[in-house]
């Protein structure tokens, strides 16, 4: 398969009172098309941070220092944030839902309104097309009886309906990448099983590539080809998800497996908690970051400049001596 | 089976609509002041539109040879000391309230909606300074900044309507910047950027609209402060020019003769008190219905 975004040496920092927030520090990744790819990690490691990267969409005091960002052969970290062509590759290419469907939609307009603006926008339709194409598109994610619920407002959605529509807004023009930040944090977890389900099947029939961002290893298990774990700022190991699973390397990545349950294993094991919290991003020490929780550390990991991605076999890189 | 039964269509239907217009409309008119003043204001634009066909005089030229008449069959509320009809120019000094008060709000509102909207969205430099002018606009008592103008300008009812809305624009401009900062921040602003939607269409489309509940209260309030406001001026001398009905003035006219002829004054005294009472009311009834938290508590 083709490369559809390469990510490489992107340096995302926020320059506030108390110091430097190194939120992503030297992320390189890739994404191929129709590819389904898994962005884990903590809360505040900096995976949405990349992400809102890759779109330009970083506002002050953050700012994107350093790295490249290519998708479709073109450098978007050339073109100007706020600039028309960063602007049609905004939800035209490369598409985002976020983690919020409460809020993520306009409460005073209705979903009609919302969802024919990014047709009439980016596909140039008018304004009865538009109409036609978003019920649709709102049938096709399976909102029921679309044609009547199309002109409802977003408070008259639940939860998992909101996410629904925010899924057909963002496929609403074929976009190539889409990206879920955490798509499936806010919703119970019938809902999020049903979303993760409509996203691969949207993203199949759509023939787009899939991000999904989340804090949750369960999440990406069953639906992703690719894992990237990150921590505090750098992707600290990959591979496929079989790779994974099956051969953590990384003790951040044995330690997240070491505190999801499983349904298959023996009564009576514990679940292991990683020891400590995420480091503050804030005047980080050139080593190891993981290496005042990490369970295996050695001198030399308190001691060494934190290492760099290392192959291993196949597609698996881990950043660990 | 039980279960082809469970999702058959009529199971999928979407609920019925509960219209917006309905809710609002059943907090709007639940209170009687609230339907006092709409009933006030109804009256008062229908007696400024036909005050032509309503005056049983002219309210500009008197008769002296009936100069500080009593009420009388002739003069219902008596004249004034050129024997003009004090009725008749109540009803024409209506048309003077309004049109003072709509204008006013009109001109203050759009330009300080869009003065707050563009400092708080755009922010930096140009936000700064039009925020610091406006603090500085703000510090003046509303009323002694207006007086400046309009005596800088001269009087005449455009000179107030510019005085007046210069004089009440920073009001607007506080509540929609500080509305901008905290609308700007939702989550759909940025998954409206996300998607390709350019600056101007998220200010006009996306943070405008959301605004609009607070504002409209605003400017409803603002009615009756003005009216207020205008018979303020035109009491001190600096607004309608004579002969021009206006009841600030009609006020000041008949203060003189308060102990012979009381109800000179007490007649648009009164006027002015009902009409600001009228649109406060229904300002607050606008912002009870209007405001989603009290929604269904009212």
């Amino acid at each position: 398969m083709a490369t559809l975004l390469k990510v490489e040496n992107l340096k995302t920092q926020f320059k506030t009172e108390g110091g430097v927030v190194k939120a992503v520090d030297g992320v390189s990744y890739h994404i191929d098309e129709q590819e389904i790819v898994g962005l884990v990690g903590e809360s505040g490691c900096g995976k949405s941070v990349s992400q809102l990267s890759v779109m330009q969409l970083i506002s002050a005091p953050g700012e994107i220092v350093d790295g490249k960002v290519i998708f479709e052969d073109q450098d978007l970290l050339r073109f100007k944030p706020k600039g028309p062509q960063m602007r049609a590759i905004r939800g035209a290419r490369i598409a985002m839902i976020f983690q919020e469907p409460m809020t993520s939609l306009n409460p005073v307009l209705t979903i009609s309104q919302q969802l024919t603006e990014m047709l009439e926008l980016h596909m140039g339709m008018s304004r009865e097309e538009a109409r036609e194409g978003a019920i649709r598109l709102l049938g096709r994610v399976g909102i029921p009886s679309a044609g009547k619920r199309i002109d409802d407002y977003p408070h008259q959605f639940s939860g998992g309906m909101r996410q629904r529509v925010m899924i057909a807004m963002a496929l609403s023009c074929n976009p190539s990448l889409l990206i879920a930040d955490e798509p499936t944090t806010a919703v119970d977890v019938t809902t999020q099983a049903e979303l993760l389900e409509l996203m691969k099947d949207m993203v199949e029939q759509f023939r787009a590539s899939l991000v999904i961002v989340t804090h949750n290893l369960g999440v990406v298990a069953r639906y992703a080809d690719r894992i990237y774990i990150m921590y505090a700022g750098r992707i600290v190991e990959s591979g496929t998800t079989e790779e994974i699973f099956g051969d953590p390397r990384h003790p951040y990545t044995i330690g997240l497996l070491n505190c999801i349950p499983r349904l298959d294993e023996e009564e009576g094991r514990k679940l292991v908690p990683i020891e400590g919290l995420p480091p503050n991003l804030i005047n980080m020490p050139p080593t190891c970051a993981f290496g005042p929780r990490c369970p295996s550390r050695s001198e030399r990991c308190l001691r060494d400049p934190w290492p760099s991605l290392r192959h291993l076999y196949g597609q698996h890189y881990v950043g660990c001596f | 089976m039980a279960i082809d039964h469970i999702s058959g269509t009529e199971f999928l239907e979407a609920p019925p609509r509960v219209s917006a217009w309905r809710r609002f409309r059943r907090v709007f008119f639940q209170r009687r002041l609230v339907i006092f003043g709409l009933v006030v204001l109804v009256l008062l634009v229908f007696t400024a539109v036909f005050a032509d066909w309503l005056a049983p005089h002219d309210p500009y030229r008197g008769n002296l040879a009936d100069s500080l008449s009593p009420p009388s069959r002739q003069y219902p509320l008596g004249t004034d000391i050129q024997g003009r009809d004090t009725l008749s120019r109540l009803i024409f000094g209506a048309r003077t309230a309004l049109l003072v008060g709509f204008s006013t709000v009109g001109i203050a509102a759009i330009a300080g909606i869009a003065l707050g909207l563009v400092a708080g969205h755009f922010g930096g430099f140009i936000g700064m300074i039009i925020m610091r002018f406006m603090d500085a606009l703000m510090g003046f008592p509303m009323l002694l900044l207006a007086l400046v103008i309009a005596a800088v300008l001269g009087s005449g009812i455009h000179n107030v309507i510019i005085a007046l809305s210069v004089a009440t624009i920073p009001g607007y401009a506080r509540t929609m910047y500080g509305l901008t900062l905290s609308i700007r921040e939702n989550d759909y602003v940025l998954a409206q950027r996300s998607m390709g939607a350019s600056s101007s269409r998220i200010v006009v489309g996306h943070i405008l609209p959301n605004a609009l509940p607070p504002m409209i209260v605003l400017v409803t309030l603002q009615l009756g402060t003005l009216i207020l406001a205008e018979a303020g001026l035109s009491f001190l001398g600096i607004g309608i020019k004579p002969p021009g009905a206006a009841w600030g003035a009609m006020v000041q006219d008949g203060a003189r003769y308060l102990r012979t002829h009381p109800v000179l004054s007490f007649a648009p005294g009164l006027a002015i008190m009902l009409v600001v009472f009228a649109f406060n009311m229904v300002g607050d009834g606008l912002r009870d219905a209007l405001d989603p938290r009290l929604r269904g508590l009212l």
